[in-house]
């Protein structure tokens, strides 16, 4: 006869479905995460279901009462940095998207929508990690400069500062690039 | 550039200037037409990147994303207990081959020692790549955040 211990999976029950409600809560923001810093849909959904795993295998390292994405972006970000540094002739594409698109009865006015998503997507690119980081984390995903500052693990006032510059160079950047 | 002046825009742009700080942040502005200039600028790039979002892919991909994780994470340990195991066989099987190796007295001593030699070879290149792993590993400049 088969005992109960034999039909368990690898992984027991009750750790897998409390690991499958913080995957659920937390895999949009890891992904668009990692969308924001790699800039391609195939590695952020690699490298943010990877870092689950990581999160999954030092788990008793997680302090629960942290917040559990602020320990889980560490993670995620050093698998971006590290995928960044041994992909640097990666693909990227366009990872972004007007919030409300024009009708497509306006053709004139989606052209212009596409240049301008063009224009701000291949800048943003050039920006260094730290900068496009901060960008994606504030003006994409919308997280307090608190919660960033917990996150990256820097005062709030350097959030305000790297934001502030990051927002000039890509306006510098956009300028030049339209004149 | 005034690391004020970046708070009080940054506070701003979050709608929560108290109202002392509004009017230090519109003194700023009217008495300085390079922070004017500066904000305006702030203004403009905001308005563009409010308008924009990161592209959400089909619902498939939510509804499969678990399972990818789960699957993985199963998979790691099967290859894990695979590894294991594979040691422990190998290791044995090793040691019974190099027993039955040196116990063997049809095998001329030049062969062996020629073998013994080209074993030795083999187990010293193992060694080097393992240490220049180990090594590249220690000056890994992202060593500390791998985890």
């Amino acid at each position: 006869m088969i005992t109960e211990k034999y039909r368990e999976p690898s992984i027991s029950k009750k750790k897998k479905r409390e690991f499958e409600v913080l995957v659920k809560n937390n895999m949009k923001r890891a992904y668009f995460s990692a969308l924001g810093l790699l800039g391609s849909h195939d590695s952020a959904m690699d490298i943010s279901q990877e870092a689950f795993i990581r999160a999954y295998r030092n788990f008793n390292k997680y302090d629960p009462k942290r917040k559990f994405f602020t320990w889980y972006y560490k993670i995620l970000k050093n698998l971006c940095l590290n995928f960044i540094r041994d992909n640097k002739s990666r693909k990227e594409e366009n990872y972004l998207e007007y919030k409300i698109n024009v009708s497509s009865d306006n053709p004139e006015k989606e052209v212009e929508q596409r240049e301008l998503i063009d224009l701000l997507y291949k800048t943003i690119s050039e920006l260094n990690v730290d900068e496009r980081e901060i960008l994606v984390l504030r003006e994409f995903e919308d997280y307090s400069y608190s919660e960033i500052s917990e996150m990256l693990n820097i005062p709030e006032g350097t959030v305000m500062s790297r934001l502030y510059y990051a927002r000039k160079k890509l306006y510098d950047k956009m300028k030049r690039k339209l004149l | 550039m005034n690391e004020r002046f970046i708070i009080l825009v940054e506070k701003y742009f979050d709608n929560v200037l108290s109202a002392e700080e509004k009017n230090e942040f519109e003194h700023l502005l009217n008495s300085n037409p390079e922070l004017k200039n500066e904000f305006e600028e702030q203004k403009k790039i905001k308005e563009v990147l409010n308008k924009m979002k990161l592209r959400n892919p089909s619902r498939d991909v939510w509804d499969s994303y678990w399972m990818g994780v789960y699957n993985k994470i199963e998979r790691g340990l099967a290859w894990i207990a695979i590894s294991i195991g594979a040691l422990i066989f190998f290791g044995y099987a090793s040691f019974e081959a190099v027993n039955a190796f040196i116990n063997d007295t049809t095998t001329p001593p030049l062969v062996k020692v020629g073998i013994g030699i080209l074993i030795f070879g083999v187990l010293i290149l193992i060694f080097s790549l393992l240490r220049e792993k180990i090594f590249t590993h220690k000056r890994d400049n992202y060593k500390e955040i791998q985890r």
